[in-house]
């Protein structure tokens, strides 16, 4: 505190609407705050945050000689920085500014008008006691590395890489599997337009495998990540394929040559509806286009023991290695993308629709393989017992806005259900019955209602109900030999038995399983369902609580690729922003020695997750370098003679914060 | 551990042959149990519709007397018992409106209940505290060439699925699958039996009975496994209304606990086997004839 | 102080990253909870000093709440971990001073988990509620006023005995 000057402290409670005034006597906390020690003036506003606010808070300033601001509004997450930046137009130091979250933490949780007012009077008094002992500060600058790492290789990672290769931007693209593409490679069409989800997605893939500013690591995954915004330091583990990427050229005469003359394997591109040879390419605008052998079925690798048919036809290229061994790679970047997508949800945990029970049962993303031209069936539907179908049934909400298994809605089931059982129709006899299961029909976005308007038209059958079984046990003689769904038809009143010859399990959209590993190893978090946290749901909607770690697509939530590209393009804006600023602003909310005090103890210094704190011996003090703290204020609290203190979180600052919010009764 | 028993009125009654099964089997594992003293009516499904609040405290009271008696767990075999306790522990749980009229209308017995005691169905028991691997130990006599229908009815998993899930329980799958026994796919095993519709609306109960029972031939099964005395009852005794109704249905109905007995070389005599409308065909040799 | 009736006050000491923000949460979802509790927002749960707690409850606190990240999704790796080390060495001392461990709670609430804050919140209020008002300015008058009478007693000569034999 400086001595020299009186403390003349600015209050400003904010009604933000009625949120706040609705709930909390703005004017009587007002009146209560001006009565405190060292408050020259105490304000109630419409909103705080508004220009006419923020002149406000500047105007008074200068008029009335403040030197410490508080404002009474929402939380800080959301404004402080509006209110520094008011604070320092005014001619202050922003870091003499505190505030009061008196609308998430008050208004809203509370229906006891008197007890919020109470609480708000009580949170005021301790910031105003806070203020007081603020002291000057300024924002750390730390330096960002202009590369960044971009994880995932679906149609969100693609489009962000671009974009930032596009602006010159050095990309590392991570994919796991050993082609980029990811869901939207294996889709067949694309509602509304029913443009062909290849051709618009294998041009940018072969733009990622040729443009000189994007690392392509398939088949790769992130092992670990350190560090801090601006200087993440990853490794990445490149799995061995037993094929240099550099050498194969793409020929594919190493499949054709393989010992197996005919595949014999599940072919996993295809659901394992079709069937690849151990030596592969997953399908043929693989990127990149490059083979990989599959060491759980390969004889050589298996067994040590085949003719090696395949080297031989690879000949002095001598791309394939059996001894090829997992990599690891480190790397240097500022700033990340994740965009690690979903795992459709295993239809197997609803035993009532028989999924891995009765044969003609198929998810949503077998029936795209199966109606895809490029498909295992060439895109005839022909059901796994050889016959074609003459009713089909297709179930929404699977795994979707259900408390057994989840409550969300998926987003997307409508529209591909509805797509689905128009290209279903397409590829089958005209006469083929198609039976939508509803509960209800979400078709927001552009021409989506439109295409369920066709979808009505051209004779597709849509019931509204969840269907509450699917089973082989047959009442009437033409129900024997079929699929029975039995459902409650809520429009019509009663229940129903319609009998198909195959399912559609329009399957729901779920983190993958690993979503929490990943995001610890990135130090983010996920929300109660488990996709990604974002920073703000509709602010900061591609950012993170971690600087620097943005998200983009489906790990963030369920949504289709029109959204899910308008993300990735946002988080490589997000990641530019930081890259050509080429700096970013850190909290000053450092740790720092008092020499004096120090007893050189050595207790905070094995105390430090970041190493932040050395211990001098020719001095016999401990030192934090400040470049390395990252304010967590653990050693500050261990320190035994007091001798460590945090910016913004000294002990004096807390210790009166405590009495302030006791103050009032 | 030892559990406190609580046989309901139909192990006494219809379901006999499920007392005189699973008490031999229990002993046969070493698993204790002591019958509770001076039980009563759980209430059944019926006075719950009538009178919910006067119900639960009639539920309650035996649950009271095994809590007062110092059990932790207190072991219904009765589907429906088993539910009714269940549900009376739940209302009381949750609701102090509830809680209180039981407590005051238990305070006058001098009885307390402070939901300590669980109520546990014997398929759980067996499963999940005896475990499959000690039944697999005590098998003499593998049900090998059986082939079994395993049928929940409803009350088991719903409303509450305390140990097995809602929609496909699979306790009684893995326990006569440890049995040796051949496991039929029945996807109506938690379809309605017909339950007391076949006493007031004779018509729609006794189709759900022929339906079940129909398809469990038409599926080959040798014999339909219950664990609920009800089921057990609609099953195996409306067989000639149903054949004089739409076809003969002769296949034996049996409760899991007299399979047990059987693959644990009990007498067949001695585990109420004689009791079925529809007889077991005696398994082949070697073993004990049934 | 509400409509007549004692109600606690609690302090609260809340990570800026998982649950303050869950507090945020809750107050977005519009839950409600009940409105003693006050919350301090630290970066870290390992910043809470053991004096803060004590300074609490000295000033007038009836209960002290701290709220980290779960085990293992520490903002700062492991400042959770410090925090619970020092809890457990409160929770032995605190009853030798007459503080009933209900009044020191540490939860585990994630940046997702406004429920939980919820919960927390309302439970431990109905705790602390029954526990009643710990009133530790109170005793601490009481206090001073028995030292300084004992201090007088010390000072007469001829009870100095009486003091002693106390």
């Amino acid at each position: 505190m400086d001595n020299n000057n009186e403390i003349r402290i600015g209050f400003y409670i904010c009604h933000c609407g009625s949120n706040i005034a609705g709930m909390v006597d703005v004017a009587d906390v007002a009146q209560y705050v001006e009565k405190l020690p060292g408050v020259a003036l105490s304000r109630h506003y419409k909103y705080m945050c508004s220009d006419p606010g923020q002149e406000l808070i500047q105007q008074d300033i200068k008029d009335h000689k403040l030197n410490r601001v508080v404002v009474a509004s929402c939380s800080p997450l959301l404004h402080e920085h509006t209110f520094r930046q008011a604070t320092e137009k005014g001619g202050l130091n922003p870091f003499f500014f505190h505030m009061v979250n008196i609308r998430e933490h008050d208004s809203w949780v509370h229906t006891d008008r008197q007890a919020a007012t109470e609480k708000a009077k009580a949170l005021a008094s301790a910031a105003i006691q806070r203020v007081a002992y603020h002291k000057p500060l300024e924002m750390k600058k730390v330096p960002i590395h202009p590369d960044v790492l971009v994880v995932g290789g679906g149609i969100a990672g693609i489009h962000a890489a671009l974009t930032l290769a596009n602006a010159g931007k050095k990309v590392y693209l991570v994919e796991r599997d050993p082609t980029i593409g990811g869901h939207m490679a294996r889709f067949d069409k694309t509602f509304p337009t029913l443009d062909c989800a290849a051709c618009i997605l294998t041009p940018k893939m072969s733009a990622v495998g040729s443009n000189p500013n994007i690392t392509l690591w398939s088949y790769s995954e992130v092992a670990e990540v350190k560090g801090y915004v601006g200087n993440y330091k990853v490794t990445v583990r490149r799995k061995p394929r037993y094929v240099h990427e550099d050498l194969c050229v793409g020929c594919q005469e190493c499949i054709k040559a393989c010992v197996y003359k005919e595949p014999k394997f599940p072919d996993e591109f295809n659901e394992g509806l079709g069937k690849r040879k151990p030596i592969y390419i997953p399908f043929p605008q693989a990127t990149p286009q490059v083979v990989l052998i599959d060491p759980e079925t390969c004889l050589q690798l298996k067994l040590g023991k085949c003719k090696q048919t395949c080297v031989a036809a690879c000949a002095d290229r001598q791309a394939i290695d059996f001894h090829q061994k997992e990599e690891l790679k480190q790397i240097d970047v500022g700033t990340i993308i994740l965009a690690t997508g979903f795992k459709t949800f295993d239809a197997k945990r609803l035993a009532a629709y028989g999924y891995g029970v009765h044969q003609n049962v198929y998810t949503a993303l077998e029936v795209e393989r199966l109606v895809n031209a490029s498909g295992p069936t060439g895109g005839e539907v022909v059901l796994r017992d050889g016959q074609k179908p003459k009713a089909i049934g297709i179930i929404h909400c699977v795994g979707s806005r259900d408390e057994k298994t989840n409550r969300w809605c998926s987003r997307v089931c409508c529209m591909y259900s509805l797509k689905l059982a128009h290209l279903l129709k397409e590829h089958s006899d005209p006469a083929t019955e198609i039976y939508n299961f509803y509960i209800d029909m979400r078709t927001p976005g552009k021409g989506y209602d439109e295409f369920y308007d066709k979808l009505l038209d051209e004779g597709v059958h849509f019931i509204r109900g969840r269907v509450g079984e699917v089973t082989d046990w047959a009442f009437t003689p033409e129900e024997e030999g079929k699929l029975v769904m039995r459902v409650e038809d809520t429009l019509a009143g009663y229940v129903r038995r319609i009998p198909v010859d195959m399912v559609v399990l329009a399957t729901g959209l779920e983190p993958h399983t690993d979503a929490q590993a990943v995001r610890r190893m990135f130090n983010m978090s996920c929300g109660s369902e488990g996709f990604f946290l974002e920073r703000h749901p509709k602010l900061a909607p591609v950012s993170t609580f971690t600087d620097g770690v943005f998200i983009a697509g489906c790990c963030q939530g369920p949504k289709d690729i029109p959204d899910t590209v308008a993300q990735a393009g946002a988080a490589a804006a997000e990641a530019m922003a930081l890259i050509d600023k080429k700096y970013i602003e850190q909290e000053p909310n450092t740790a720092f020695v008092d020499e004096t005090d120090c007893s050189g103890c050595k207790s905070c210094v094995p105390l430090c997750p970041y190493s932040a704190i050395s211990f001098v011996e020719d001095k016999k003090k401990a030192v934090i370098n400040e470049a390395l703290c990252k304010g967590c204020g653990t050693c500050v609290a261990a320190c035994p003679s007091g001798s460590i203190h945090q910016n913004l979180f000294e002990d004096e600052e807390i210790f009166k914060e405590i009495e302030g919010v006791l103050a009032y009764d | 551990m030892k559990y406190a028993y609580y046989p309901g009125c139909s192990l006494r009654g219809t379901g006999r042959a499920y007392e005189e099964s699973l008490l031999p089997v229990f002993k046969a594992l070493g698993v204790e149990w002591q019958e509770i003293e001076d039980w009563n009516c759980c209430g059944a499904t019926a006075y719950m519709a009538v009178d919910e609040v006067k119900s639960c405290v009639l539920a309650a009271r035996n649950l009271a007397i095994a809590e007062k008696a110092g059990y932790s767990d207190i072991v219904a075999p009765c589907s429906a018992c088993y539910l009714v306790l269940n549900k009376a522990r739940h209302y009381v749980e949750e609701s102090k409106a509830i809680a209180n009229t039981v407590r005051r209308a238990l305070k006058t017995a001098n009885l307390t209940y402070n939901c300590k005691v669980k109520v546990r169905h014997p398929l759980d028991v067996l499963v999940n505290d005896v475990g499959l691997d000690r039944i697999k130990k005590r098998v003499t006599r593998p049900l090998r060439e059986l082939k079994v229908v395993p049928y929940y009815g409803c009350q088991i998993v719903r409303p509450y699925s305390t140990f097995d899930d809602q929609a496909n329980p699979t306790a009684m799958d893995r326990l006569l699958n440890a049995l040796g026994a051949e496991l039929v796919y029945y996807p109506l095993k938690t379809r309605c039996c017909g339950g007391s519709l076949t006493g007031t609306l004779p018509e729609p109960g006794l189709l759900c009975t022929y339906i079940l029972l129909k398809e469990a031939i038409k599926r080959q099964a040798d014999v339909m496994s219950t664990c609920c005395s009800l089921c057990q009852f609609n099953l195996d005794a409306y067989r000639d209304k149903i054949a004089a109704k739409w076809e003969p249905v002769e296949i034996p109905v049996v409760f899991f606990s007299q399979l047990m007995g059987l693959a644990f070389g009990l007498p067949a005599e001695q585990i109420g086997l004689q009791r079925g409308f529809a007889p077991m065909k005696p398994l082949p040799a070697p073993g004990v004839a049934a | 102080m509400t409509n007549g009736e004692w109600t606690p006050r609690i302090v609260a000491f809340f990570c800026n990253w998982c649950t303050y923000t869950a507090a945020d949460l809750a107050g977005v979802s519009r839950l409600k909870y009940a409105a003693n509790v006050r919350i301090i927002r630290v970066m870290c749960s390992g910043r809470v000093d053991p004096q803060f707690i004590l300074e609490a409850f000295a000033k007038g606190a009836d209960g002290v709440l701290i709220g980290g990240c779960h085990p293992n999704d520490c903002h700062y790796s492991e400042g959770n971990y410090k925090m619970l080390r020092r809890f457990q060495l409160l929770r032995r001392m605190l009853p030798e001073m007459g503080i009933e461990n209900d009044r020191l709670r540490l939860e585990w609430i994630s940046a997702a988990e406004g429920e939980k804050v919820k919960w927390a919140i309302n439970d431990m209020v109905e705790k602390v509620q029954a526990l009643g008002s710990l009133g530790m300015p109170g005793r601490f008058q009481d206090w001073d006023q028995e030292m300084k009478s004992l201090e007088q007693k010390m000072t007469t000569p001829e009870e100095k005995e009486v003091a002693y034999a106390h």
